[in-house]
């Protein structure tokens, strides 16, 4: 670079081409020169060309030297490089626009702002799906035709595989933890016990919950986010039909119904998971297992189990739908939206199941 | 048939748009005559979309009155705008908004078979009429993912003309179309105003069909509305943005 760069009397001497591939080297020696002296002219006179990079270099190397000189002169320009610098010029261009800096506390209190209005909207939202799909039971118009069926085998039978395995996992790993305690106890034919209520209270609806929400909530999030972000939904108010009834309410009915039954199933594949241990590894028979385990629950078990299911399957759909509708941008919003449907939704269930916990203990 | 007279179908005063605080559109006045095409124009991002959005409320308009057939609907609930005025209206979005799940054909019957309660082989008929109009009969059974451009904007057509609407909006339907396609359209919307009655909108950039099918020009320009009136106004108003557009060709 000894030869492109020359420094004399102030002047710094620039020759060759100054491009995309020079400029980088070019303005490694430049800056070698201002750490020692303060030029305050360029001259040009010997290079042969520039591009666009060429032309920016030059432009903010002007711009350096103006911070501490009143005027920067660009020297000796080429007959035939002046449209070049004409046409890349940014000097017109305004190149920093001022972002405004803003400070912690403006943060912080600008997301709390953001995040009760949000839970405004998700009352809201709430509200209205509540409002149609108590409607929508005595009144199908404004519903999409056919829907109905169509989202309960989506919503339930598609999951059923997934769900059926996992409960049996789940079923398993808690007998087999247990079984190893309660036999130092001789306290084998506990375990039915055990493992009903647990299933019957706990496991069963929540687990379900969340494999649905993984499942389900975010198919539903990225159907309305994707309508929403094509005009579909804008294009159904057009049509004079309420979106929430057209799009959710077939959706909210179908998980209404389905999702108990998916609970019912997964307790059910739960507990053969730990009847496999109970009577493979602590000897019990298939019956004492079955009796006990029936015997012991009650029916408040069972309503907590049930209203729990539907409670979660119902803030699933409001979740997503709330992100759905409520999505921001073009096609990179959908995703964002799904995953925050799904992050909210999981999180939801779990702390609603910590709630009724509480509540029902 | 209705009648021809000089009150205004949509009356626009002191219209402000925003997106968040951000101001689109300012004090935008506009009338719109029965039975008339209006085109909007502008230059691209100077808000026609949104003036669209914000007169059919799909957008919350900031301020300023709208008034359809002379009754304010700024004020009017859901149930009430769907009644009295959507249930009358067409629009054919900027990018067709088809519901990309369902084929053309259900496309189109959603608004049959939400808003009539017509005997399915009638629907049937309406459907294929509306169809042919738009000049897409081979496409029935292909879903919005199977067509081209140009096509979902006529399939999205034959849907907002499938309940024969008294107003009909159109953002921009001859973009992207060939000259042919899109003298075809602008001859459907000659013959929507003048066999049906109907009232046209559109925003459109084409000198051509501007000339062919505007009866009134609304000029925007960053917002605000620079002019509106007559076409032959429009082009004789001297205003310095206007020549511009209308000269464009001859640079
Ligand atoms: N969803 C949105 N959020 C924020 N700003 C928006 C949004 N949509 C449009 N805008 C802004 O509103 C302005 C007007 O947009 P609009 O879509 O109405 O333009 P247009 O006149 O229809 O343009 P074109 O001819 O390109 O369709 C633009 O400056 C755009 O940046
Ligand atoms: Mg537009």
């Amino acid at each position: 670079m000894k030869d492109t760069v020359k420094y004399l009397d102030n002047s710094i001497f620039l020759s060759g081409e100054i491009n995309i591939k020079s400029v980088p080297d070019i303005s490694e020696a430049i800056d070698a020169i201002f750490k020692k002296e303060k030029p305050i002219t360029v001259d040009i006179s010997d290079v042969t060309y520039l591009d666009s990079a060429g032309v920016a270099f030059l432009e903010s190397l002007l711009d350096k030297i103006k911070t501490y000189s009143k005027a920067a002169f660009l020297q000796g320009v080429p007959e035939a490089l002046k449209p070049i610098l004409k046409t890349f010029s940014s000097q017109d261009i305004p190149l920093k626009e001022s972002i405004p800096k803003v400070g912690l506390f403006e943060y912080i209190g600008s997301k709390v702002v953001d995040t009760a209005e949000a839970f405004h909207q998700l009352l809201i939202m709430a509200a209205d799906v509540f409002y149609w799909a108590f409607v929508g039971l005595f009144n199908r118009k404004g519903q999409r035709k056919g829907s109905f069926a169509q989202q309960g085998v989506n919503l339930g039978v598609d999951a059923l595989p997934v769900v059926g395995l996992l409960s049996l996992i789940i079923g398993f790993i808690l007998s087999l933890q247990s079984a190893a305690q309660l036999r130092n106890f001789g306290a084998n034919v506990f375990i039915a016990d055990l493992l009903s209520i647990s299933l019957v209270r706990e496991m069963g609806p929540m687990m379900t919950a969340i494999i649905v929400a993984g499942r389900s909530g975010s198919s539903i999030a990225s159907e309305i986010a994707s309508m929403q972000v094509s005009e579909e939904i804008d294009a159904l108010r057009m049509m004079a039909i309420n979106p929430i009834r057209y799009v959710v309410i077939p959706k909210f009915h179908a998980i209404s119904v389905v999702m108990p039954m998916l609970v019912a199933f997964s307790i059910l594949i739960g507990m053969i998971g730990g009847l496999i241990i109970a009577v493979g590894y602590l000897g019990l028979s298939v019956q004492t297992f079955v009796s006990r385990s029936i015997d012991i629950l009650i029916m408040k078990d069972i309503i907590v189990s049930f209203t729990k299911s539907i409670f979660f399957a119902w803030i699933i759909v409001i979740i997503g739908s709330y992100y759905g509708f409520s999505v921001k941008g073009g096609a990179e919003g959908v995703g964002k939206a799904t995953t925050n449907s799904v992050v909210a939704s999981i999180f939801a269930v779990i702390f609603f199941d910590a709630v009724f916990s509480l509540l029902y203990l | 048939m209705k009648s021809i007279n000089n009150n205004p179908i949509i009356k626009v005063d002191n219209l402000v748009a925003k997106y968040g605080p951000k101001i689109i559109l300012q004090d935008i006045t506009v009338d719109i005559y029965p039975n008339e095409v209006t085109v909007i124009l502008g230059g691209s991002g100077c808000g026609k979309t949104t003036l669209l959005k914000n007169i059919l409320r799909l957008i919350e308009p900031y301020s300023g009155s709208i008034k359809f057939w002379n009754e304010e609907v700024t004020t009017m609930d859901e149930y009430q705008f769907n009644e009295k005025v959507l249930n009358r209206i067409g629009m054919l979005f900027q990018a067709g908004a088809l519901l990309n799940s369902i084929s053309v054909k259900e496309n189109i019957s959603v608004p049959l078979e939400q808003h009539t309660k017509l005997p399915e082989d009638i629907m049937e008929r309406i459907i294929r009429t509306k169809l042919h109009l738009v000049n897409l009969d081979h496409a029935l059974e292909l879903l919005p993912s199977e067509l081209s451009g140009g096509m979902k904007k006529r399939a999205a057509l034959a849907r907002a003309l499938v309940l024969d609407p008294d107003i009909l909006f159109c953002d921009e339907p001859s973009a992207g179309l060939d000259p042919l396609t899109s003298l075809a359209l602008d001859e459907l919307i000659l013959n929507l105003k003048h066999q049906l009655n109907m009232t046209i909108i559109v925003v459109t950039h084409e000198l051509a069909s501007i000339n062919r099918i505007a009866d009134k020009i609304i000029f925007l320009d960053n917002g605000r509305m620079l002019f509106a009136g007559t076409l032959e106004a429009a082009k004789a108003s001297g205003i310095k943005a206007i020549d511009t557009f209308f000269n464009a060709e001859n640079h």
